[in-house]
């Protein structure tokens, strides 16, 4: 199986490369079958990368450890699907999880357009082929996944050796969110290798109209969506597997997921400026290009160990590799973007500052700021060592000083930006909009000030997403309003029809309540406390409102792990709420045995009580337990899932029915037509 | 037309230099000299007035908790020297320490360096870089 897994990434790298070459001679050569070859070539891939990955798959199933990869990422006792997870558990497999995802959606991408797009494809294809094939040369000449187990001795050449057992996989991975964290981060950072190729085709056909924009338009979302998810899932497994009581600590590698999705936000929204006005077309380029390079910079960042950070990836030889493929991408695609900027001339100039084109234009201004100041606090350890020698890290302070703000401030758009017109919006229409959910907002802000809730951000936070949801649900309700009188429909039947008819429009005020409820979620961690205490059977902790009490302590063997596990009632008032089970395991495979902090949440609409064993104390009595006490965290969770379900509409075709009275709605250009009245 | 474009200006620097302010209180707040144990030592004087994130491995064996305080000690091997430093470290932070954090894990400790040589900690990371990648890149593994 591995030498088939390693025929596949050799055929792989040949045709890929052939792939590439003959795409681009068939362009220049007029060559149409050179051209089909191409893209055969681009499918024929897919087939060898996928024969590898199920290789590779195949040899943890059966846990091959003469397999180097497979030795260091499992062993014998490993669940089955933990088996088939650790294909992405380490450096190398990890690696070729992401250039197989790029192969598929490639494939999709030219059974999708080969027809439609004829003169870009080609183009396409060189371009999402060049990244596919640094991957290759990766996976086949530096990290390697099929290869084999050696025995090091000095001044001989190494042995192979097959160990009885793998070494097992890392115990924070053994964990359902660590399942699907990273195929769903990936599919999103891969994911928006489409655009950015779509992009590129259109500079180099000069085809710059918005062609590109509307072919890859559902690629972006799709790949902003699964970038989303996978974000918050990380940040769902770090509050349940790591133990410090949070979800988000600025992290390196949460930084690098957190660049491209910001770009990612600003591309979604500036594109459809381009689309309306047909302005921005530079600057959404620009903005593509950063979001793609922001997805490979993710991967090196995660992959390399350039920075220091909670994850446990050592220092490895992909860092150069990594750098040099940055340099060369965004050099080219900069020189090819600067090369056609006469193609590139905006339609439109920006007219007033209270419009929706200036509303996108402070987004974009925003979110670009608050990745370049994710991305210059996780650089700086590296930038000041480079200028001043000394190597300088910024805290948490740092990220949340500046990006704090930004998202309110982009909270505050989310709710002005869609009831603003193009151009310009009158006074009246300002008023009309945003005078009652102000004066709601503000008012119920001014209440919840003299009930206590005297933190200013949170404040501001909360009173923000007021304002937004009254905005949002105004919207649902003067559209079903409208649509009822027309159709005679339930409200519920002109809310369902409203929002399938445009779904784009609906969809993103979906996404945007999503964000409302994520915010209010994030709010709350500005009220976390937190007691610890050491228990004995039958002893009791207080935080605010809840007890917890100690009614048993014991231990637990299965074949994977061992453990101490505490038996602990929780009481709200006085009243019985919930029993949890908090544990600290040790894992058996490998020599060395890591303890493993399971944590208890008891989860609630209000509030979070996340308990954490942290041991027993030394006389072996008593477990030291520590209790956090996080407001709101279910928010963030129930607010990913709005969001994700939003997303999932506005990818949705518009449904189109039969209007009687004004039949040139159903013009071809989708909503352009309504989303323009509206205001 | 003049007008409106100043108006995107301003409105665009105003929100850029109240970041930048922002940014720069909050790296004042939070910022720390990243040093190895030598580096640490090689700094002399200036090492007890920073704030530091000190990195080494957990010396083997060192561990000792008193209640919520741990003392342990991390070392390095100097790449020049071959010379192994140690600096004893007294945890003190709010926090359990990691999982991670065990004989031979590598470990980043966050705080002062007292004047009687030892490194007070309020923050700790730690990750067993010795089980996961420095093995599985050798490609061996010890038979139990």
């Amino acid at each position: 199986m591995a030498q088939i897994g390693q025929f596949a990434l050799a055929l792989a790298w040949v045709v890929t490369a052939y792939s590439i070459v003959a795409s681009l001679l068939g362009i220049r050569l007029k060559h149409d079958k050179l051209i089909a070859s191409g893209r055969n070539a681009a499918l024929g891939t897919t087939i060898c990368i996928t024969t590898a990955i199920v290789c590779l798959g195949y040899l943890f199933a059966v846990s091959d450890f003469s397999i180097k990869y497979i030795a260091a990422h499992s062993n014998r006792d490993l669940p089955m699907y933990f088996k088939v997870s650790s294909i992405w558990g380490g450096q190398e497999g990890s690696l070729l999880f992401w250039g197989w995802l790029l192969t598929i959606y490639s494939a999709l991408v030219v059974i999708q357009n080969w027809r439609k797009h004829s003169a870009m494809m080609p183009y396409v294809i060189a371009v999402l082929m060049g990244t596919s094939w640094f991957f290759t040369s990766m996976h086949l000449f530096i990290v390697n996944p099929f290869n084999q187990t050696v025995v090091l001795q000095s001044g001989l050449s190494p042995l192979p050796f097959v160990p009885r057992d793998g070494n097992g996989l890392n115990p924070l991975l053994q964990d359902a969110y660590m399942v699907i964290h990273p195929p769903m981060l990936y599919l999103g950072f891969v994911g928006f290798a489409v655009p950015f190729a779509f992009a590129m085709a259109a500079m180099l056909t000069k085809q710059l109209g918005d062609t590109w924009i509307r072919t890859t338009r559902r690629w972006t979302m799709v790949a902003w969506m699964f970038l989303s998810i996978g974000i918050l899932l990380g940040g769902k497994w770090a509050y349940h597997e790591l133990g410090w009581g949070g979800f988000w600590a600025w992290d390196p590698v949460e930084n690098a997921s957190m660049m491209p999705w910001l770009i990612g936000t600003a591309f979604l929204h500036s594109v459809m400026v381009q689309e309306k006005k047909g302005m921005l077309k530079v600057w959404n380029m620009v903005l593509i290009i950063l979001t793609y390079i922001m997805s490979i910079f993710g991967t090196l960042l995660t992959r390399s160990g350039m920075v220091q950070s909670v994850h446990a990836f050592a220092q490895s030889p992909v860092g150069g590799y990594f750098r040099a493929f940055i340099i060369v991408a965004l050099s080219g695609a900069l020189y090819l973007l600067f090369d056609r900027l006469p193609y590139l001339k905006s339609e439109n100039q920006m007219e007033s500052i209270v419009s929706r084109e200036s509303s996108f234009m402070f987004n974009n201004l925003i979110l670009l700021a608050a990745c370049f100041a994710v991305f210059w606090g996780t650089m700086f350890p590296i930038i000041s060592e480079a200028v001043t020698g000394s190597k300088i890290t910024v805290g948490p302070p740092f990220f949340n000083k500046v990006n704090v703000p930004i998202a309110i401030f982009l909270m505050f758009l989310t709710g002005v930006g869609p009831l603003l017109a193009w151009r310009r919006a009158s006074t009246n229409s300002l008023q009309r909009n945003f005078l009652w959910p102000a004066v709601i907002a503000l008012g119920t802000g001014v209440v919840l000030y003299f009930r206590g809730l005297q933190h200013f951000y949170a404040w501001l936070s909360v009173v923000m997403s007021i304002f937004v949801t009254i905005t949002i649900v105004r919207e649902f309700y003067k559209g079903a309003a409208a649509r009822q009188v027309g159709t005679g429909d339930s409200f519920v039947e002109a809310v369902v029809n409203l929002t399938l008819r445009n779904t784009r429009r609906y969809g993103g005020y979906i996404i945007h309540f999503g964000f409302v409820l994520l915010f209010i979620g994030w709010s709350g961690q500005a009220f976390t406390t937190d007691a610890e205490g050491e228990l004995g059977i039958g002893d009791r902790i207080s935080i605010r409102e809840y007890t917890l009490r100690v009614d048993k302590l014991g231990i637990e063997d299965t074949a994977n792990y061992a453990g101490q596990k505490a038996t602990i009632s929780l009481f709200e008032y006085g009243k019985k709420k919930a029993t949890l089970y908090p544990e600290k395991r040790l894992y058996k495979a490998g020599q060395e045995t890591q303890p493993t902090t399971e944590v208890a949440i008891y989860s609630s609409m209000k509030n979070d009580v996340y308990v954490v064993f942290q041991g027993g104390t030394a006389d072996g009595k008593k477990a030291i337990v520590q209790v956090f006490y996080n407001p709101l965290t279910m928010w963030v969770w129930i607010g990913g899932i709005v969001l994700v379900a939003g997303t999932l509409i506005a990818l949705l075709p518009n449904k189109k029915t039969i209007l009687r009275r004004r039949p040139e709605i159903e013009s071809k250009e989708e909503s352009k037509e309504i989303e323009t009245k509206v205001s | 037309m003049k007008r409106k474009q100043l108006k995107f200006v301003v409105g665009s620097v105003v929100i850029i230099l109240t970041l930048a302010y922002l940014a720069y209180s909050g790296f004042k707040e939070g910022n720390a000299y990243y040093q190895t144990v030598n580096e640490l030592y090689a700094s002399k004087d200036q090492a007890y007035t920073r704030r530091l994130k000190v990195a080494g491995d957990v010396v083997p064996g060192s561990i000792l908790r008193d209640g919520k305080v741990i003392n342990f000690m991390i070392s390095q091997q100097d790449e020049k020297t071959k010379k192994l430093e140690t600096l004893p470290v007294k945890y003190v932070g709010n926090d359990a320490p990691p999982d991670t954090f065990v004989d031979r894990a590598q470990a980043v400790v966050e705080g002062q360096l007292g004047r009687d040589g030892v490194f007070v900690a309020n923050k700790m990371q730690a990750k067993c870089a010795s089980k996961y990648e420095k093995e599985a890149a050798a490609g061996i593994r010890k038979s139990d």
